[in-house]
């Protein structure tokens, strides 16, 4: 299947082996997106990289560039003023709701609900983008991050439209939830497909809401408390059942959107004026250290690990890539399953090429 | 589940708000109209759009005044390369993540708005095809020579030439600028009328402290030489004998 369209998800290719209609063996083929990221920062500034990242996974390009900053920001000594963490609290929370808004759209996509819930995902997530547009200048490549703060702060009145939007997102979500979560062919064609067990879920690193997904309750931003997340109050929804199946990933991502709006209600209430950027030099050249920061991204943990060797370039860049890991265990998933059911449980891993291949 | 395909008619109804909705609720309409051309006509071709027409369709409910697209050179008033500010310092070749501008400077040094003469780039090329509106040549530049435009319509059948832009298409306006931006490049006329202001405050001082200073040593040197002439005027010269501390002093420096 594939490269292209194996469903809506970008160059893939899976290798199948079928017996009629069962999966007997899946083998993933990926590497038509590389496009060698990873060399390609360590030949050049610790700045210059940060456009690269929104480039990664190209929904969430705000949680991949704070994931890039924390790690830069273990580097050197550098404060970032509150606003700013407020902000990137913000910035990072309207992106996993346009992260999962659309993949929930693209999931019932590969199962044959042909645009209408993708395209009413779509119109929602317009008007986060429209957000994003204000505060960066880009709708998806924001490039907003920078190391101690963020690149400029939000114009006049944005905030208030980002009030307006997250108040009327949960009636939107009710809507959702009406249109997909008791429909009877959702329910009939996710559940019980594509189980994954917790053992190996944790086993095989899985992260983010397929592994909540799965009955672990692990979330980065409760066990690191990166930023000011500790100074928020939410939950975290994981699966009470043990079988992990295409149906609780799909509705662990639902829930968790309901999530973020209190997230993002609280840090609305809070925020402040102030500076948004801490003081930095000109030139970033951290002395010779190592470091990782990593980020609970609505894919899963996103990590950057950076070895500095004293010059102004990485002498080490690594991303840890959370779909790509998370595609991992298709093949576990897979077998058994018909033809059919390997779309859907690929579009339940939530994977974007531009992440997996680098 | 307490009717079969009870889920599907509760989501059919919600299709059939949207449906309904779509014609009276603003908030279940998003999609914009592109900008037509002022003759009323859909573009027929790519690369079709006058340019002046292009330039205002940036200027248009199209885009906002948040948006970027591709970086420009700017200048102030007055024909565009006696006033451009772009000194062709280079690092904005250098930062460029994916390298995509070329810059030549200029032999000789052109004199600008009044400030001392300085280089200018004999050739300025931006690739688009290539450059990702990152921003960052914006950011390096100490001049604020180059800002982000937000004209989207460069649609062209000459994928290499019509894709370079050269130093004269890059060169716009700062009233156009004001025009595509306004509470950034308002911002920015600030920041730099301010840092002129600081600077000339400085200098200001500087010019004072210094006229002072000259003023004072003068009258110093006036009194001493008053003193002196009263003092040899009034009885013989006696040899001022060197005071205490100082004879200390090189006591133990030595």
């Amino acid at each position: 299947m594939g490269p292209h369209h194996p469903s809506t998800h970008g160059v893939f290719r899976m290798d199948v082996k079928l017996d009629g209609e069962t999966v007997v063996e899946l083998k993933p083929v990926f590497g038509y997106l590389h496009r060698n990221h990873e060399k390609l920062a360590e030949s050049m500034s610790y700045l210059a990289s940060m456009p690269f990242t929104d480039r990664l996974d190209y929904f969430n390009s705000m949680t991949n560039n704070w994931a890039y900053a924390l790690a830069a920001e273990q580097l050197i000594e550098i404060e970032i003023p509150e606003r700013a963490e407020y902000l990137r609290v913000i910035m990072s929370e309207l992106t996993r709701l346009v992260n999962h808004v659309s993949l929930v759209g693209f999931f019932v996509n590969d199962l044959g609900a042909l645009g209408t819930p993708l395209l009413y995902a779509f119109r929602e997530r317009e008007k986060i983008l429209d957000l994003f547009e204000q505060a960066s200048g880009a709708r998806m490549m924001c490039n907003y991050f920078r190391f101690g703060g963020l690149r400029c702060d939000v114009p006049e009145g944005w905030l208030d439209r980002t009030r307006e939007v997250v108040d009327r997102f949960p009636k939107f979500l009710d809507e959702y939830e009406k249109l997909l979560c008791e429909n009877e062919i959702i329910l009939s064609r996710t559940q019980g497909v594509g189980n994954l067990s917790k053992e190996l879920a944790i086993s095989a690193g899985i992260t983010g809401p397929m592994l909540r997904a799965s009955g672990v309750n692990y979330d980065i931003r409760k066990v690191d408390n990166y930023g000011i997340y500790d100074r928020f109050k939410f939950r975290v929804p994981y699966s009470k059942g043990e079988v992990g199946d295409c149906y609780d990933r799909f509705m662990v991502r639902m829930l968790e959107m309901r999530e973020s709006i209190e997230i993002l209600k609280q840090a609305l209430d809070g925020i402040e004026a102030g500076p948004i950027m801490g003081k930095a030099g000109k030139v970033f050249k951290p002395a010779k250290a190592e470091a990782y920061g990593r980020v609970e991204a609505p894919k899963g943990e996103l990590g950057f690990y950076l070895v500095a060797d004293g010059t102004t370039q990485p002498y080490r860049y690594r991303v840890r890539p959370p779909s790509f890991i998370n595609l991992t265990v298709l093949q576990d998933m897979c077998i058994g399953q018909q033809v059919a059911d390997a779309v859907i449980i690929l579009g339940s891993i939530d994977i974007v090429l531009g992440e997996v291949d680098r | 589940m307490s009717l079969l395909g009870g889920g599907i008619f509760k989501g059919m109804a919600v299709t059939l708000r949207n449906f309904v909705g779509s014609y009276f609720d603003k908030e279940r309409l998003t999609t914009k109209e592109y900008a037509w051309r002022t003759d009323g006509k859909l573009p027929e071709r790519a690369g079709d759009y006058p340019k002046e027409e292009a330039e205002q369709l940036s200027d248009t409910t199209t885009v906002t005044h948040y948006s970027r697209n591709f970086p420009m050179l700017l200048h102030d008033e007055g024909e565009p390369m006696d006033t451009v500010r772009c000194v062709a310092c280079q690092i904005c070749e250098r930062e460029c993540p994916p390298q995509c501008i070329y810059i030549e400077k200029s032999k000789d040094k052109k004199e600008r708005g009044g400030n001392k003469a300085q280089f200018y780039p004999a050739t300025f090329d931006i690739d688009v095809s290539v450059c990702m509106s990152c921003q960052i040549c914006v950011e390096v530049c100490p001049f604020d020579a180059i800002v982000m435009n937000s004209q989207f319509e460069l649609s062209t059948p000459d994928r290499f030439g019509g894709l370079l832009l050269r130093r004269d298409d890059l060169l716009k306006s700062n009233d156009y600028y004001h025009k595509i931006h306004p509470e950034e490049a308002a911002a920015r006329d600030k920041r730099i009328a301010d840092e002129k202001a600081a600077k000339e405050a400085k200098k200001k001082a500087a010019e004072e402290a210094k006229k002072k200073a000259a003023e004072a040593k003068a009258k110093a040197e006036a009194e001493a030489k008053a003193k002196e002439e009263a003092e040899s005027a009034e009885k013989p010269a006696e040899a001022p004998a060197p005071t205490h501390t100082d004879a200390k002093k090189e006591d133990n420096g030595e």
